[in-house]
């Protein structure tokens, strides 16, 4: 077991590289980030646009480039963003922190009522209730999160302080403007609705992955050999049942991260909140290179992580995987 | 005495009757039908011109009322005629990029799954690497560096047009379905009928044309059926965040429409909000009913049980 995650792990980090390189050379070609400096700094003096590029890896060749934008990035000599010329690192830190907490909410929320419910439909397949939490699912996930974020917004931002004098939820940042110090109430405030559309679309994938898991335990052969046993209905279900239900959910979910994160992107951008979607698609739309490759092997980095997650717990849980 | 009269049903037949009994497709089609009908008989159908406005100004904003059914928005054009205009956008982008995209992705897959060895090795790490990825950032990112090849634009076009949207969505379509039909063909190849279609001496042309292709039919119009709704969702996310086709030269699409949306929300101009979106949440479920239903019907496995 130990030979397997150590050679897992020693797979990610060209994997990592690789990507990153592809990255880079997407980047460059498709943003021109020299371009966009020239742009944001019309007069630079020849000298700061060599230090630039020379700081970026910019050079003219893509290999020498990357790897000297690499060895920048590995010793911590981070360039300065090229709008506002601000430091990278605390920017990246405080868009990961927001983001992480309101990816987390979500997480909770979605998977606790996802696989609540994916059980409560699986009880009775084919009954009525079967029928309405599989189209609900169905409906959620053809849905696309900005078009539930927008519809939120219209109800809770107009026509709820219209009906009833006072804002519920305030539909953007993560405090009112101008804001100073911690608040959980008002934070809880300002996450609920952004919580709420990313976990619509988390509950209506587990609710899912619930159901069909759940089902394919419950009529197996242990589960009428256990019940033979004369155990209680209840313990059945969840002794054997549940918990056989979610080893396959568990590697799926640490497969989906990159969906999490791509619903978390789209949503912040409609609530403007301060986080890894909203920085990069700023960074983007400025072509500001050195803010987006951190950005970038973050976010890459992050990915890896969890697919070895999943390989690892995959072939903790199934032994023919680690003789492979 | 009667015989007893074996109902005997071709596989076809089969298939369409599972479909009919799935009611919420039956319905999704009636539905999505007589969009397409309206959509095609646009020149009946629509009251305005894509960038025409209703009337003289004052014409902003105007609410639901009877020259304008569902409002007009900012500078005065009737949403109900612009919405007809951008479905048609909308529908044209997700048939051909699901097109391209499922040809592409049957011959990738096709060949990934019967050569193995070192090109399917490539293709699915490749394709495992891209949809791992945060489908909106590599959309992105892909678009920028397509766009900033110019020996392509001959191919594409310019950046903002819709042809280039349906090549770049495209460009992600093909995945999903590649790794359909290699899977597909991985587990048709070593199924008894090919070998002993094998043994009795049939031609590899034969082997795929009379045993794989029809085999494969179901999953392949089920995966064509999710590229079309992928891809016009694809286009309204794109659209959304500002990397959509233009809405110059008297094109919208619904992507436009939504992300006109997105600016009406905080002044409480529902028309604008609801109409659009509503539009295209209606039709993605109905696309996504219809491509369950499919796979459904085109499943023989699901009738044993029954």
């Amino acid at each position: 077991m130990l030979r397997f995650i150590v050679r897992r792990i020693a797979w990610a980090f060209p994997t990592l590289l690789l990507v990153t390189f592809l990255v880079y050379v997407a980047l460059r070609l498709g943003t021109n980030p020299v371009n966009s400096y020239l742009r944001s700094n019309p007069r630079a003096s020849p000298e700061k646009i060599a230090e630039y590029k020379e700081l970026n890896g910019l050079g003219s060749n893509y290999v020498f480039g990357y790897f000297n934008w690499l060895q920048n990035f590995l010793t911590f000599n981070w360039p300065r963003s090229i709008k506002g010329s601000r430091e990278v690192f605390p920017a990246l830190k405080d868009a990961l922190a927001n983001s992480l907490r309101l990816g987390v909410a979500a997480t909770v929320v979605g998977v606790t009522i996802g696989l609540g419910i994916g059980m409560f439909a699986a009880l009775h397949p084919g009954g009525r209730r079967d029928v309405t939490v599989n189209t609900a699912a169905f409906i959620g996930i053809s849905i696309p999160p900005y078009i539930s974020a927008v519809l939120l917004q219209l109800l809770f931002a107009v026509y709820w302080s219209r009906w009833f004098g006072e804002t519920l939820f305030p539909t953007s940042g993560v405090y009112p403007a101008g804001h100073i110090g911690f608040n959980p109430v008002l934070m809880i405030k300002h996450m609920a609705l952004p919580t709420i559309v990313v976990a619509i679309q988390i509950i209506a994938v587990y609710s899912r992955y619930m159901r069909s898991s759940l089902l394919d335990v419950l009529n197996s052969d242990y589960m009428r050999t256990a019940r033979s046993k004369g155990i209680s209905e209840r313990r059945i279900l969840i002794r054997h049942g549940v918990r056989n239900a979610l080893i396959p959910i568990v590697t799926i979910a640490a497969l989906d991260v990159g969906a999490i994160v791509g619903g978390l992107i789209i949503t912040e951008n409609v609530f403007d909140y301060p986080g890894m979607g909203v920085y990069f698609l700023k960074a983007f739309g400025d072509g500001d290179f050195p803010l987006m490759m951190p950005w970038m092997v973050l976010i890459v980095a992050s990915i890896l992580l969890f697919n070895l997650i999943a390989d690892v717990t995959y072939a903790w849980l199934d032994p023919r995987i680690r003789l492979e | 005495m009667s015989e007893i009269e074996l109902p005997t049903l071709s596989p076809r037949r089969m298939a369409l009757r599972r479909f009919v009994g799935h009611k919420a497709a039956v319905a999704s089609c009636v539905v999505l039908g007589l969009l397409v009908l309206v959509v095609i008989l646009s020149p009946l159908t629509a009251r305005y011109g894509v960038n025409e406005s209703v009337r003289k100004p004052p014409n902003s904003f105007l609410p639901p009322q009877k020259i304008a059914w569902f409002g007009t928005d900012d500078i005065g054009r009737d949403i109900y005629s612009r919405l007809i205009y951008g479905i048609r956008v909308s529908l044209i982008i997700g048939l051909f990029s699901a097109i391209i995209a499922v040809a592409v992705g049957c011959v990738v897959g096709a060949v990934a799954g019967f050569r193995g060895g070192f090109f399917d090795d490539v293709v699915m790490r490749v394709t495992d690497l891209f949809l791992a990825f945060p489908f909106l950032v590599a959309l992105l990112v892909v678009r920028q560096t397509l766009g900033a090849l110019s020996w392509l634009t001959p191919l594409v076009g310019d950046m903002s047009s819709v042809r280039f949207i349906i090549f770049l969505l495209a460009f992600f379509g093909w995945m999903t379905v590649a790794r359909i039909v290699r899977g597909q063909v991985l587990s048709l190849k070593e199924r008894e009928f090919i070998e002993a279609a094998r043994a009795v001496g049939a031609s590899r042309r034969y082997i795929i044309l009379r045993h794989l292709v029809p085999n494969s039919i179901g999953p392949i119009m089920v995966a064509l059926t999710f590229s079309v709704v992928g891809a016009i969702i694809g286009e309204a996310t794109l659209a959304f965040f500002g990397y959509g086709p233009q809405a110059g030269a008297g094109t919208t699409s619904l992507g436009i429409l939504v992300q006109a949306a997105k600016g009406a929300v905080q002044s409480g101009f529902w028309w604008m909000v609801v109409f659009p979106c509503a539009a295209l949440v209606i039709i993605s479920l109905c696309i996504n009913f219809i491509g369950d239903a499919l796979r459904d019907a085109t499943d023989p496995r699901l009738d044993m049980g029954h």
